[in-house]
């Protein structure tokens, strides 16, 4: 019965929207690459190891990570003021927590590596693309990283499971409504990190970890690709 | 740890020695700009939106409008807001945080140079007066930064708005619909203020550095001009102009304007 | 095993006799790549060789870096890594007058140093050795630390090959920055065209092949 369940974009209930990812798109950067499923567009940045500044915040055992999220102005319908905004510091602390351990920062004792996400067009899943460019970038700056992490968003509408939601469907209004389950996982099944906001029962739950599995394989995939085809474009030229 | 990224004086010595010879380390003459690309809706969310490479420096530059009250003392005139923003992505040099002087230097004079010059029809974006007029929001931002920031900003905000197009308005409910652009853009006129920066190396002039040659920059001159007139200037950095090279930059700024109005307008066909 | 791509978390080769070299580990009789790079293997031992990322510096290299600061007793250099470096007074193979140390190092000039410690404080720099020392003019830039050994060529074969070509001078720090000294701007220019191009073709096997081409079509 579920599969008879009709998306507003026509997808079935395990289909992502289209991707596309890049490496090396800002040419100062240590690390770059870009993410786009759908509608959403997310480039990031990665400048680092580098020494940590301010001073009170080094930390002599380990190097640290540190995000910033931001949205550009235009990225939206209703114009999002630049500047600092709660959401994106809190999306920023995060996407660290979802990159963290997949890196390797112990041998960079009181040294930082910045990364920067910008979010160009959203269309839902903005934390997730931003993610995922990160992790791109990460490996294309060379940082060491026990594995790749991957994103992805699982959604609940009424009372189906779906993957990658649109705007759109975040603002579902029938039945049980929307329920909104962002989540990334190492290339290992590892889960780094994991949001829910909305209503939904345990065993479905559970269900939605294997489905982010899955997805996030294919996104691994696709995240793979890009990062060995940055190296035959240099063959190429 | 940048400092090693900045060019060395060594190789300013170099640099301004061969200017002399009227050549430069990519090969462009004195008064040649690099390969100008603009890449047209970059955000589907804006009203007008483009990315603007000259040779590796990048920006992206997106309109918004809003409706809202107009100012107290321009009761039948919409309003303008340039912004922009070094963002700490495209470059090693920008940090997070508060905006430093060059940045701020940067996103005023862009913001002046666009205001200013008759550009926007201001009138023409009243809906009633006293009550309800149209703010257009024009916000820039370096995606990576590989010198002359300052044009390229101008570029993007010429493109984004010349491209740009009305949302419809929804008057019975008050509501505009971004998702629904009418066929109508911005009204401009036809003096478009293309800025353009003229530096001083040495005893030569230059436009569109690279970031090697701004960073031996010593002065900066940044005129706004539409077909010979001009509307905004603003010289920055600290070294004295003599009288005959602060005229030669006016001419210089003046011309390759008009060139660079031209590939805008090319591009943007 | 034939080299090949790898990102971290990738599985290069599975196998007990497998040893894990730099930047990979060994879990459950497989090796992992623990960074993105280029994974090759030599009588069993696998190694990632990275193609991007910042210069860590290693003891006995040599590197281009720029004076930063002076302090009472030496320079402060920037060499590209995450930590300055330190250049003392000591270090220097000529008397250096307390009062006038910016005669020997001034902020903004180049120098030429080797990396002779590595400690908790920072880096070491000395100046010692022959052909160490202020860079006085040429042309100076960077490129990816990570082509350095490519640019350089076996036993220095790369450099030689393109101040055949050119004229120029070349000495390529181990972190990055290059220097790059000719008779005229336009052959410094032209060395510097074929280093980009070395770095562009890095992964091409018959480099030297390579390079002898591109300079017979680019020489006028």
């Amino acid at each position: 019965m579920t599969k008879e369940f009709k998306r507003p974009d026509g997808r079935g209930i395990k289909e992502m929207r289209p991707v596309e990812a890049k490496v090396n798109v800002v040419p100062n950067a240590d690390g770059s690459a870009m993410f786009k499923s759908g509608k959403t567009i997310a480039i990031a940045a990665v400048y680092g190891p580098k020494k940590m500044h301010p001073q009170h915040k080094q930390n002599p055992a380990t190097g640290q990570l540190r995000c910033e999220y931001n949205m550009l102005s235009f990225s939206v319908d209703d114009r999002i003021r630049p500047g600092r905004n709660r959401r994106a510091m809190e999306i920023s602390e995060i996407t660290k927590w979802a990159l963290e351990p997949a890196v390797l920062l112990d041998k960079y004792p009181a040294q930082v590596v910045d990364v920067h996400i910008n979010i160009i067009q959203a269309d839902a899943g903005t934390r997730c693309a931003g993610i995922n460019a990160a992790a791109m970038a990460l490996a294309h700056a060379g940082i060491p990283m026990k594995d790749m992490v991957s994103s992805v968003s699982i959604g609940k509408l009424d009372k189906t499971l779906v993957v990658d939601l649109t705007k759109e469907e975040e603002d579902f209004e029938e039945g049980e409504g929307p329920t909104d389950i962002p989540i990334s996982m190492t290339s290992s099944g590892k889960v780094t990190h994991m949001q829910l906001d909305g209503k939904i029962g345990v065993k479905q739950l559970q269900e939605s970890i294997d489905m982010a599995k899955e997805s996030c394989a294919e996104i691994y995939e696709i995240q793979k690709k890009a990062l060995k085809d940055a190296v035959g474009m240099e063959k190429e030229k | 740890m940048d400092k090693i990224r900045t060019t060395p004086g060594i190789t300013g010595d170099r640099i301004k020695k061969y200017l002399k010879e009227g050549k430069r380390f990519d090969g462009r003459g004195l008064e040649e700009f690099r390969e100008l690309t603009i890449e047209k809706e970059v955000s589907c969310k804006a009203e007008g939106s483009v990315r603007v490479k000259l040779g590796k420096t990048e920006v992206i530059v997106g309109v918004k409008m809003a409706l809202g009250e107009p100012y107290a003392d321009s009761p039948a005139s919409g309003n303008l807001m340039v912004t922009a923003e070094m963002l700490p992505l495209s470059s090693p040099r920008f940090e997070s945080g508060p905006p430093k002087i060059g940045a701020i230097e940067w996103a005023r004079v862009t913001d002046r140079g666009i205001r200013e010059s008759g550009f926007v029809d201001f009138d023409k974006l009243c809906i009633k007066e006293g009550e309800k007029v149209w703010t257009v929001f024009v916000d820039i931002y370096s995606i990576n930064d590989d010198g002359n920031l300052m044009d390229a900003a101008t570029i993007g905000a010429i493109a984004a708005m010349k491209i740009a197009k009305v949302p419809k308005y929804d008057l019975e409910n008050n509501k505009v619909l971004y998702d629904e652009p009418t066929e109508e853009g911005l009204p401009l006129t036809n003096h478009v203020p293309v800025a353009i920066s003229v530096h001083k190396l040495g005893k030569s002039l230059i436009v569109d550095p690279t970031r090697e040659e701004e960073d031996i920059s010593e002065t900066r001159v940044t005129i706004g001009s539409s077909k010979g007139t001009i509307s905004s200037l603003q010289k920055s950095n600290s070294k004295a102009l003599e009288m005959d090279e602060i005229k030669k930059i006016f001419e210089i700024a003046t011309k390759i304007s008009e060139e660079i109005d031209a590939k805008i307008n090319k591009a943007l066909k | 095993m034939d080299r090949k791509i790898v990102i971290p978390g990738e599985i290069i080769v599975e196998g007990e006799d497998y040893l894990p070299g730099e930047s990979t580990e060994k879990r459950e009789g497989k090796i992992f790549a623990l960074k993105y790079g280029l994974a090759e293997e030599q009588n069993n031992l696998i190694k990632v060789i990275p193609l991007s990322g910042v210069y860590h510096p290693r003891r006995g290299n040599v590197v281009i870096g720029k004076v930063e600061n002076i302090t009472h007793n030496g320079w402060i250099i920037d060499i590209g890594a995450a930590d300055s470096a330190f250049l003392s007074m000591m270090e220097v193979p000529k008397y250096v007058n307390k009062d006038a140390m910016e005669e020997v190092l001034n902020i903004g000039d180049m120098v030429n140093a080797k990396v002779w410690a590595m400690n908790k404080r920072g880096i070491d720099l000395s100046t010692k050795s022959r052909g160490l020392g202020k860079i006085e003019e040429g042309l100076i830039f960077n490129i990816n630390p990570n082509k350095v050994p490519r640019v350089i060529g076996k036993e220095g074969s790369m450099i030689k090959l393109i101040k055949n070509y050119t004229g120029a001078d070349i000495t390529v720090g181990q972190n990055g920055t290059v220097l790059v000294k000719g008779s005229t701007i336009d052959s410094e220019l032209f060395a510097k065209k074929a280093i980009m191009h070395v770095c562009d073709k890095s992964f091409v096997a018959g480099l030297t092949d390579e390079m002898n081409e591109w300079f017979k079509e680019n020489t006028n």
